[in-house]
């Protein structure tokens, strides 16, 4: 569809430019940071794509409606001698400005409606990951891996030692002090175990929630789940660029809802097998021992 | 003619005693002026309240309060905000202006009017005690989500209450002002005449008495739901924390259009005055405002369109919203036209109104990104999501109630404001509000969620230009204050025609307008009416 096509060859111009822009692949947050992140994914290109068609609709729009304003607000002046008109209506026009936005509109809900579609195919992935939010800490479980069930890797994800030591009232720290390996301010930012997820791998995850409502959000992925007690919600991505992705919680979850950072790790695949192996047999081994010690006072108590 | 009839009122004599006038009375006047000065005390409490907000959010790092009692300051400053101060607003001008725009002599129903007014201050002193309750005010933000609302202490219990007696006072405010407007025009004020101010607030009435039930529906089943063991939105009993959420935005989405519409109507009596032209397209505006009103009822879900509905949902919902855009399109571009081959001046109620058009709009705008579902999940609950509000109900709703009272101040008091005090209060607001809260969309396209009392220093910079506003913005209710209080002492007299351009049969009374008017129905000229002569 020659329509579409030109959506498309609009939409990848725009990433691009966005890319540019933001500079690199790491595209956490930056200061001064003006606009949305591209992002790493598929998805986050044809969801900045998106954001910046509507963008320029708006700046279109705004330059025509404040033009106009500024124009009569320059020439009709009373204190310049204009007189007032007497006519109040209009048919032509006011058909014109209800028919000239209906079709700009269809011609944003166009290339919505299909980013939307795709965005909802989570089918077919190679993996599964189940995310539960809790207060006010995220726990990841890795339910398969290429058609496998995972054996037992699961854990904990909450807001790493330092920030928390900072974000204390009244501790003195500085926040700007809190940086990663490679320079980059993590403040709020970081956790102890980051979701570790394989690169070029499409990861269908699970999402939900075990007290309140929480969601689960990494702007570079392109979007942003809730994460609700007694629903199961799904979503997908598939990161093709190794590399540090943070976000935070994005659904007002109690006093420490601006404390349960999230990061992801993407690692290339072979990494990612090799982690997740040792994973696996870490837990088989903490399984058996944990088996052993119940069993050791059982047999006690019945001597 | 009009003039003749109601300076002919010789029963101008007000209540004697301060409890004889104000707390009995039964006079529309002075029902209005209550209401008035309740939402100035309510914007006073909740800016306050935005000040610890935002001198919390000054910085990266906790400096100022614990987290916990900066939700309650988040969730109380919203509820203070938009229940206490912009609806309360909004009625007042309405209580003031409809019967004297249609030619009524008071409202149709004047003891009921009293008590919804004085509902309020009791709803409001529950909600506001709770800040001082052992375990603190509710601190689940103004939305009230289940389960996080219900992990409060009993001041949710308080909170609650406090939200039916709103809504008991705002129904029968809503009740009143469609049997006015219904039943006590004057003779020749047919509906397709009257003013536009009259026909936003009309069928914002409606949008009140079919929602506020909805809202009291939504809390007393949290209030079940805490105290009588229900599980409505309990997951575990068998209930559903979304559906809440459904229910809460079938009411909040109308809720959104009842702080706006009288805006709108605000709006359209203004700028034709000071284009001396008529209202560009009355009745397109008419039928614009309820389809508004019409699409407020089914694009709801818009607000959560991250919980996980089905694709055919989203969808839906998605077009929907997006067709607000036309009709609001409509006014905006009315308004522009009305403004067009005017003979314009910038009187302070002017200035007002052209900033309420262009920032609106900008709000509008950043509305039309909001709908676009795929962009949309990036924007939800960041501070995108709070510039955009902030722009159509502070730049929105808030400017247009200080252009209404510039306006109608003259007819009210009999005074004059001073003008070049009145020009420096709009535009020290038309700058820090803009501070305040253009920044905040760069913020929530940087990644910064909405509700949180501290964030990563990449956002340090324009939060903190943030918080500049902010504290600019605190100022402007002591200079507005300042500047009514002088013109009411020293003002120069105002005409019964306030403004040159002025038309409709508010200013056909005296200024100040007398305690009692329209005892007998006026004659209406059509030529005399704000937006001109509309048989066509």
């Amino acid at each position: 569809m020659k329509f579409g096509g030109i959506w498309r060859k609009a939409g990848a111009w725009m990433a691009a430019a966005g890319m540019l822009a933001s500079g690199v692949a790491s595209a956490n947050p930056q200061p001064w940071q003006l606009n949305l992140t591209a992002g790493v994914t598929d998805t986050s290109h044809k969801v900045y794509a998106m954001h910046m068609a509507a963008f320029w609709v708006c700046v279109g729009i705004g330059i025509v409606v404040f033009g106009a304003m500024i124009v009569a607000m320059v020439r009709f002046r009373k204190s310049k001698g204009a007189v007032a008109e007497k006519w109040s209506h209009s048919t032509k026009l006011e058909l014109l400005w209800t028919v000239i936005p209906v079709l700009i509109l269809i011609g944003l809900a166009w290339p919505a409606t299909k980013t939307l579609i795709y965005m909802a195919s989570t089918g077919s992935a190679d993996m599964t990951v189940k995310i539960t939010g809790y207060q006010w800490k995220w726990r990841y479980d890795y339910v398969d891996y290429q058609g496998k069930p995972v054996n037992r890797v699961g854990f904990i994800s909450k807001l790493d030692a330092q920030s928390d030591r900072i974000r204390q009232l009244g501790s003195g720290l500085d926040p700007w002090s809190a940086k990663d390996a490679d320079g980059y301010n993590d403040y709020l930012l970081n956790v102890d175990h980051p979701l570790v997820l394989p690169a070029g791998v499409k990861v269908r995850f699970v999402v939900t929630a075990d007290d309140v409502i929480h969601a689960w959000w990494v702007p570079q992925l392109g979007w942003k789940q809730d994460a609700i007690p007694g629903i199961i919600n799904d979503q997908w991505t598939k990161i093709d660029e190794p590399g540090i992705y943070r976000g935070q919680c994005a659904e007002l979850c109690g006093q420490d809802h601006g404390f349960m950072p999230i990061v992801v790790k993407v690692v290339p695949k072979a990494e990612f097998e090799q982690w997740l192996a040792a994973q696996e047999a870490a837990g088989a081994t903490e399984q058996a021992a944990r088996t052993a010690q119940a069993n050791v006072p059982a047999r006690a108590g019945q001597g | 003619m009009a003039t003749h009839a109601a300076t002919h009122d010789h029963h101008d004599e007000k209540p004697e005693g301060f409890l004889d006038r104000w707390l009995f009375t039964t006079n529309h006047k002075d029902i209005g002026t209550l209401y008035l000065v309740f939402a100035f005390i309510m914007v006073c409490i909740g800016g306050a309240m935005s000040g610890v907000i935002r001198a919390e959010l000054m910085k990266p790092g906790m400096q100022l309060v614990q987290p916990y009692f900066f939700n309650e300051m988040t969730t109380m400053h919203a509820l203070v905000m938009i229940f206490g101060a912009i609806m309360p607003a909004f009625v007042g001008l309405a209580n003031w202006m409809v019967p004297l725009m249609i030619g009524a002599p008071d409202m149709a129903l004047p003891r009921m009017n009293n008590w919804s007014f004085w509902i309020l201050p009791f709803a409001f002193a529950l909600l506001l005690s709770t800040l001082f309750m052992a375990g603190g005010a509710p601190a689940g933000g103004w939305t009230m989500y289940p389960p996080l609302v219900l992990q409060g202490g009993n001041a949710i219990a308080f909170m609650i209450f406090a939200i039916h007696l709103m809504g008991i006072s705002s129904i029968m405010g809503a009740i009143n002002i469609i049997a006015t407007i219904l039943n006590m025009r004057a003779p020749g004020m047919d509906l397709l005449k009257m003013p536009l101010f009259v026909w936003t607030w009309l069928i914002t009435a409606f949008l009140l008495i079919a929602v506020m039930p909805v809202l009291a529906g939504a809390v007393t089943m949290l209030l079940t739901d805490k105290y009588f063991g229900t599980s409505f939105f309990n997951a575990a009993g068998g209930g559903d924390p979304v559906m809440y959420q459904h229910i809460f935005w079938f009411f909040g989405h109308p809720e959104v259009y009842i702080m706006i519409l009288p805006a709108f109507g605000i709006v359209s009596e203004i700028i034709p005055t000071f284009a001396r032209k008529p209202l560009f397209g009355y009745r397109a505006m008419v039928y614009a405002t309820a389809c508004i009103a019409f699409l407020s009822f089914i694009v709801w879900a818009h607000h959560m369109f991250t919980v996980g509905m089905p694709l055919g949902g989203e969808l839906f919902f998605m077009y929907a919203t997006m067709l607000i855009a036309i009709p609001t399109g409509v006014k905006v571009f009315n308004w522009v036209t009305t403004m067009w081959r005017g003979s314009l001046t910038f009187e302070t109620p002017m200035r007002w109104a052209i900033a309420f058009v262009i920032l609106f709009t900008i709000g509008g705008f950043s509305g039309v990104m909001l709908a676009i579902v795929p962009a949309d999940f990036q924007y939800q609950d960041t501070y995108f999501v709070v510039a955009h509000f902030h722009y159509v109900l502070v730049t929105g709703a808030l400017f247009s109630i200080i252009a209404a009272i510039y306006y109608w101040w003259p007819k009210w008091t009999g005074r004059m404001y001073n003008e070049k005090w009145a020009k420096f209060h709009f535009w020290w607001s038309m700058v820090f509000v803009n501070v305040l809260f253009f920044p905040q969309h760069f913020l929530g396209l940087a990644g910064m969620p909405r509700r949180i009392p501290d964030y990563n220093v990449a956002f340090a910079d324009f939060n903190f230009i943030s918080s500049i506003g902010a504290f600019g913005m605190l100022l402007t209710p002591i200079m507005f204050f300042f500047i009514l209080w002088h013109s009411k002492k020293y003002g120069a007299k105002a005409d019964a025609r306030s403004w040159e351009g002025a038309k409709g049969l508010e200013w056909t009374v005296p200024s100040p307008a007398p305690h009692h008017t329209f005892s007998t129905p006026p004659v209406i000229d059509d030529s005399a009416l704000a937006h001109g002569d509309v048989t066509h």
